[in-house]
């Protein structure tokens, strides 16, 4: 099975407020708030630029960050994908 | 309701009726010095009332209804009217109130800021806010704590203070006997008496403070002072705010702000007197 693309919130739907090691997020539309940690913004606010999937984002991501080794990056970025989806912060594209 | 009174506690205006006069007598002596606008509408409404009309003459009990209802409320002897008066003002503000975030926190107030301290139950919030309110802090409040949305400033809610156990001993000796309520002995939540807040609290209690120090304390154990981050900070304040979820983002922008722009710790100590000096030395250091 191909790897799912997914598309980020609508704008404005989100309020996104990093509080330290922590970053709280305001979901408008379901009222309810997120406590997530790294890299889950990062993985939101790289999905920003366009609907893809996990191979295409990961690949995004390992421009502006460090990723250790980006051969195995992959499925992770598909797991936390998944996870935000199961939040309903992104949304299957 | 055969007996009822009027009391305002900071911006509520609560009104509660009963079906026995003896509740309503000891709030009007602990509440004498509060306002008492007849005219103006209630806010929160609290009911005592007998369980069948007939327990109001054979061995009555007192339920606590109002606005909102807890099904499973503690029956309570009408000895302890007062208390379940106590209790039923504090779940229609904790349920009923939307004007302000509200945290399950004691705060006290000096120089137009707020030092505000959450915990359980038991952490002794309660006792360090009453014991520096008889120093020369400003009592806002020995269980509530609400913060305006829209400003982020703290508003109090100085209800008489709710004394338990070795607490009372402590704050007892250093006060008038006359602000000091009848002893209820060996009730749900233990021994409880209540400490009518100094004169100069009631008559400032619709002034805010602009939040200046959060501390977390607890006691028991060692003596220990332990910076707090922002993440930590906004999960404990969401478990100690009773009406987060209802504000929607207004309480979630009230939150954050109120978390990034308030130092924080947590305290443990062994004694009051410790706590009381934690305390100082913590708001002489965050206000130089």
């Amino acid at each position: 099975m191909p790897d799912p693309a997914y598309r980020a919130a609508p704008p404005g739907a989100l309020r996104v407020e990093p509080l330290g090691e922590l970053t709280a997020i305001f979901d408008r539309r379901s009222m309810q708030t997120h406590l997530v940690v790294s890299p889950m913004p990062e993985i939101l606010a790289a999905l920003g630029a366009g609907d893809c999937d996990a191979a295409t984002l990961t690949a995004r991501l390992a421009e502006s960050f460090d990723l250790g080794g980006a051969d195995d990056a992959t499925p992770i970025v598909a797991e936390r994908l998944g996870e935000l989806a199961a939040m309903g912060l992104v949304a299957r594209a | 309701m055969r007996h009822s009174i009027r009391i305002a506690v900071g911006p509520v205006q609560f009104r509660i009726g009963s079906d026995w006069a003896a509740p309503i007598a000891a709030l009007e002596r602990l509440y004498a010095g509060y306002p008492q606008d007849d005219a103006r509408p209630a806010e929160a409404t609290v009911r005592l009332f007998a369980a069948r009309p007939w327990r109001r003459w054979v061995r009555p009990s007192v339920h606590i209804g109002g606005d909102f209802v807890v099904p499973d409320a503690l029956p309570l002897p009408l000895s302890m009217g007062l208390l379940a008066a106590e209790m039923g003002m504090n779940l229609q503000v904790a349920l009923g109130w939307r004007r302000h975030m509200l945290l399950h926190a004691s705060a006290v107030a000096r120089d137009g800021r707020a030092l505000i301290m959450s915990g359980e139950s038991g952490s002794g919030k309660s006792t360090l806010a009453a014991l520096l309110g008889e120093d020369e802090w400003r009592l806002m409040g020995d269980e509530f704590t609400l913060i305006d949305p829209v400003g982020g400033d703290a508003f109090a809610f100085p209800r008489a203070v709710s004394l338990k156990n070795e607490a009372i001993a402590a704050v007892a000796g250093r006060v008038d006997a006359a602000r000091l309520g009848p002893l209820m002995a060996g009730t749900p939540k233990g021994d409880i008496r209540h400490l009518i807040p100094r004169a100069d609290a009631i008559a400032a209690m619709h002034e805010p403070a602009r939040p200046a120090l959060l501390l977390f304390p607890r006691f028991g154990g060692g003596t220990a002072i332990e910076p707090m981050g922002e993440g930590e900070v906004f999960v404990r304040l969401t478990e100690a705010s009773t009406n987060y979820v209802a504000l929607g983002e207004a309480g979630f922008a009230a939150l954050t702000r109120l978390v990034r722009e308030t130092p924080a710790f947590g305290i443990s100590y062994p004694d009051s007197a410790t706590g009381i000096a934690l305390v100082e030395q913590l708001w002489a250091e965050t206000l130089k």
